[in-house]
């Protein structure tokens, strides 16, 4: 009986990194074009954003706008990177490329597939988020050196959005479900989570809600290093953010054995 | 090393309603080339999933290369290896990369397939595309890589899911021709097919199925010699039901197909000599196939 479920699960800690390897070898062919392509949209969001709006606001939560938004588009892009990573890429790998299938037949595990899916889509995350927060220090909107302590939550956050991202990808029957993903789930987060402005600025009963959303948790982990403040509750949110990158990927796992392997 | 390569035993699965296999039970002896024949949707190919321990049985027990399976697949995937039905290759990587990828799901080392590489790409005539993209190769070539990658772990075990499916008369003799060298290399064939030609040329062993039901077994010239066993006329041109009054007191056994005849014949010149008279009528004589075997275990008629 156990043996069914194990097929699920990852078989050992370094079977994924040659499915990692595999996408990571598909990548570098169009390297210049992905990277170019993932930072566009949060770089001209920031900017955008940040110049104009910040004419007319004035100072945010005690800062300058553009780099109190700096933080956010961080978080944000490594949201948006790794759910696209998942949702289209790895869903394509799944469903019409047959890449999966072929891993199958090897020595891999469905499990082992999807952890080296969850990393890659994490790793994207990561070099997404980690593009807007240089381009932010070397304009002057984020301290050095204290943002090198944003590094690894943007990395977690990428892991946490890439394993919901799988479970949405293994209900989906085709691409078409994924635009209430992201027009019902993601696009509201990205309001009630203090992205593009504080959340003290929302109803009582909205920020409540925020609290229990992992991109409030990764925001919170990675302004306070980006403007060079200490943070607070960091045990409380990397457990939060954990949480949301563990409990999903098993999920995942167990509705994509359901659908790949009957 | 077990004399078993597979070992099915009482073997259920239903999806639904519908059994798809159906309490099947057949071994595979190592270094056999074992063919699972049947039309399309017959299970074939649910059977080699389960081989593989991608889909569990709901009764049964299967062993693979002495692993339980799907408990231990894994284990066994390890010296198996296998060309799907459908190619999943990676079209955006050339030749040498899908077999590097393909590799290391392995765990074998860049040195390690580097080194086995050359020899791969001989054995699939692809030594001239080594850096041509995937996208770019015919069908028979990217049967023939995906045959290599196959081989990449050095399997003792080989399942082919309708290898020559949708290839060409050239490329197809190609392929037979390379699973006849690996059979002679002393690999273990398990062959899903519908080509019944193809089962005929290759199959040591094979196991007639019909609704996930083993219809029969044995090896191939033996099931023509015990369920024909005489020469088969095909008759065009007639009304085949008149004609096959005349000529039944010479014949075996008469199957009618709609406007064609097929008569079993001990004696054929006798038949022939009956319809002598008859003009506008076309003959085809011919040694009996495992096509006809198969037409008549499962009847002539098409089948929904």
């Amino acid at each position: 009986m156990w043996g069914r479920y194990a097929a699920a699960l990852p078989a050992n800690a370094w079977n994924w990194i040659a499915v990692w390897r595999r996408n990571y070898l598909a990548w570098r062919k169009v390297a210049l074009a992905s990277v170019l392509g993932n930072a566009a949209e949060p770089m001209s969001s920031l900017f955008g954003l940040g110049l104009g709006l910040g004419a007319m606001l004035g100072r945010v939560d005690g800062t300058s706008y553009i780099a109190f938004l700096a933080a956010g588009m961080v978080a944000t892009s490594a949201m948006i990177s790794a759910t696209f990573e998942t949702i289209h890429a790895a869903f394509a790998r799944m469903h019409h490329q047959r890449t999966w299938e072929a891993v199958l037949c090897t020595q891999l595990t469905l499990g082992d597939i999807l952890l080296g899916e969850v990393a890659w889509a994490a790793s994207k995350a990561f070099l997404a988020g980690t593009a807007i927060t240089i381009v932010a220090a070397i304009l002057g909107y984020a301290a050095w050196p204290s943002i090198l302590c944003a590094l690894p939550a943007i990395a977690l956050t990428g892991l946490t959005f890439a394993s919901l991202a799988m479970v949405v990808a293994a209900l989906s029957p085709s691409y078409d479900y994924f635009v209430f993903y992201q027009t019902l789930v993601l696009t509201p987060m990205l309001f009630l989570s203090g992205a593009v402005f504080p959340v003290t600025q929302l109803p009582d009963a909205f920020q409540q809600v925020g609290r229990f959303l992992p991109l409030a948790h990764s925001i919170d982990l990675i302004r306070p290093a980006m403007l060079g403040r200490p943070a607070g509750s960091v045990g409380l949110h990397i457990g939060v953010i954990c949480m949301y990158a563990v409990l999903p990927f098993f999920l995942s796992a167990a509705l994509f054995r359901r659908r790949l392997m009957r | 090393m077990s004399a078993i390569a597979i070992g099915l035993t009482g073997v259920t699965k239903s999806y639904g309603d519908k059994v798809v296999v159906d309490r099947l039970s057949f071994t595979v002896a190592s270094g056999e080339c074992f063919g699972l024949l049947g039309p399309n949707g017959v299970g074939k190919s649910t059977i080699a999933r389960m081989v593989l321990g991608m889909a569990s049985a709901d009764a049964g027990n299967i062993t693979v290369l002495g692993e339980p399976v799907p408990g231990r697949a894994r284990l066994a995937r390890m010296r198996i290896g296998v060309v799907p039905q459908f190619d999943n290759l990676d079209l955006e990587f050339t030749v040498r990369e899908n077999l590097l990828v393909f590799g290391r799901y392995f765990g074998m080392s860049a040195h390690q397939i580097e080194a086995v590489t050359p020899s791969l790409l001989e054995f699939a005539r692809l030594e001239n595309k080594t850096n041509a993209r995937v996208a770019e190769l015919s069908g028979g070539m990217k049967r023939r890589l995906t045959i290599a990658r196959a081989l990449i772990n050095d399997p003792q075990l080989l399942v082919m899911d309708e290898p020559t499916t949708g290839l060409d008369p050239h490329a197809r003799h190609l392929i037979w021709e390379r699973l006849r060298s690996l059979l002679a290399r002393g690999k273990t064939i398990l062959l899903t097919t519908h080509f019944m030609e193809e089962a005929e040329r290759l199959c040591d062993r094979l196991c007639v199925l019909e609704q996930g039901r083993k219809i029969a077994e044995g090896r191939p010239h033996t099931l023509i010699d015990e369920q024909i066993g005489c020469q088969v006329i095909e008759i065009y041109g007639g009304n085949p039901h008149e004609l096959g009054a005349l000529i039944r007191p010479y014949a075996q056994r008469i199957d009618v197909s709609g406007e064609t005849l097929f008569c079993y014949a001990p004696d054929p010149e006798r038949v022939r000599g009956q319809l002598r008279g008859h003009t506008g009528l076309r003959f085809l004589q011919r040694p009996p196939n495992l096509e006809d075997v198969f037409l008549r275990l499962t009847g002539r008629e098409m089948k929904d």
